[in-house]
């Protein structure tokens, strides 16, 4: 079996990235103070993964992003994660958690302005077969401070995802001021 | 909820066919969301990729990185830059004529209330031993939105052959 370019791109970078390649979904912006929580709720079935991408800051002292599906708050979730200070390296994880998780964003009290990037992929998030895995990449620097993290997490269970909730730190925080959180859906 | 169009689009793109030291996007449209800056960057010499934003070379620019190297004795490390009058888009070199590649998201650029982040994903293929990848979060000290971003080495130029793509990705409204 020979595999040509998926797309038209001439060159290999160009591979999937064509327009129209994802589609916008939802989006939302806190133009309050802020939020304790964002929820994408109704998603359709018809994209092969979903990608949420963020731009977010913690109203509180806390700083772990995560997120739930399907509103499913039980101890259903695995963690592995790898990441870095700024001074050192280290690997992480759990089981049986109650959320997954994106990473880790800047916080109260960090330097001000001061927000943290996302890329999560719920991959296959509509299969009715397979357990659901995501991957993240998270981050925020802080002019002498930050971390910077992977991490890959499995939510065990066979159902279609149809709603995601986005927590700081499982609703001990909240999401500040300009936080953006938007959720596009991947073609196949 | 319903989707909207596609996004995900092609704002600009260069193939160098000169030998060139800086390769700059500017009058960057701020309709999208996020930009993406996909690169394929080549150099005579070793050499780190780095990005400006709107001109700016003052002190501005910090990053923290993890990296992963797989020669000698293969090892993983982090670090960071702070205060410096540019922003790292790699910590391995783009290198002499072999592949690699960079994709670097410039998260919400256009608004003027937060400082920009960017995340980085790096990865040199060189041959053994002297290959990395390397993932890095970027700050940009400025609440200016991002009309302008230049790509350069950290000596040297862009070997022809070079290859940047800016894509922009709109959220739904």
């Amino acid at each position: 079996m020979s595999i040509s370019s998926a797309k038209s791109g001439g060159t290999g970078i160009s591979l999937a990235l064509d327009n129209n390649y994802m589609e916008p979904i939802a989006s939302v912006l806190v133009s309050a103070s802020s939020v304790g929580l964002i929820e994408f709720l109704d998603i359709p079935q018809t994209y092969k993964h979903l990608q949420i991408r963020s731009n977010v800051r913690s109203s509180t002292a806390n700083a772990n992003f995560t997120f739930q599906l399907n509103g499913d708050g039980g101890s259903n979730y695995s963690n592995h994660n790898l990441y870095g200070t700024g001074s050192a390296t280290a690997a992480g994880g759990g089981t049986s958690e109650t959320a997954g998780y994106c990473g880790w964003i800047a916080q109260s009290g960090s330097t001000a302005n001061a927000f943290g990037g996302g890329v999560l992929d719920i991959l296959d998030y509509a299969n009715t077969n397979k357990y659901k895995t995501t991957r993240s990449l998270c981050g925020s620097d802080l002019n002498g401070s930050g971390l910077i993290i992977m991490n890959s997490a499995c939510w065990m269970s066979t159902a279609p995802v149809t709603s995601v909730t986005l927590k700081v730190s499982l609703g001990s925080g909240g999401f500040a001021q300009y936080s953006r959180i938007s959720l596009y859906g991947i073609k196949g | 909820m319903a989707a909207k169009t596609g996004t995900y689009t092609l704002i600009s793109s260069s193939t160098l066919t000169t030998t060139t030291a800086t390769v700059t996007f500017s009058s960057i449209p701020s309709t999208y969301t996020d930009l993406v800056l996909v690169a394929n960057p080549l150099s005579t010499n070793n050499r780190d990729v780095i990005l400006r934003f709107n001109s700016d070379t003052g002190t501005n620019y910090s990053i923290t990185f993890l990296s992963g190297y797989g020669g000698g004795t293969p090892a993983f490390s982090s670090g960071r830059t702070t205060s410096q009058g540019f922003m790292y888009a790699d910590y391995y070199a783009a290198s002499n004529t072999t592949q690699n590649i960079r994709q670097i998201n410039i998260m919400d650029y256009a608004n003027t209330t937060t400082y920009k982040t960017a995340l980085i994903r790096s990865s040199n293929a060189n041959a053994y031993p002297s290959g990395g990848v390397e993932t890095l979060v970027g700050l940009w000290r400025s609440t200016a939105a991002i009309n302008t971003v230049a790509v350069s080495l950290s000596a040297d130029s862009f070997l022809s052959g070079s290859v940047f793509k800016l894509y922009g990705i709109e959220a739904a409204k």
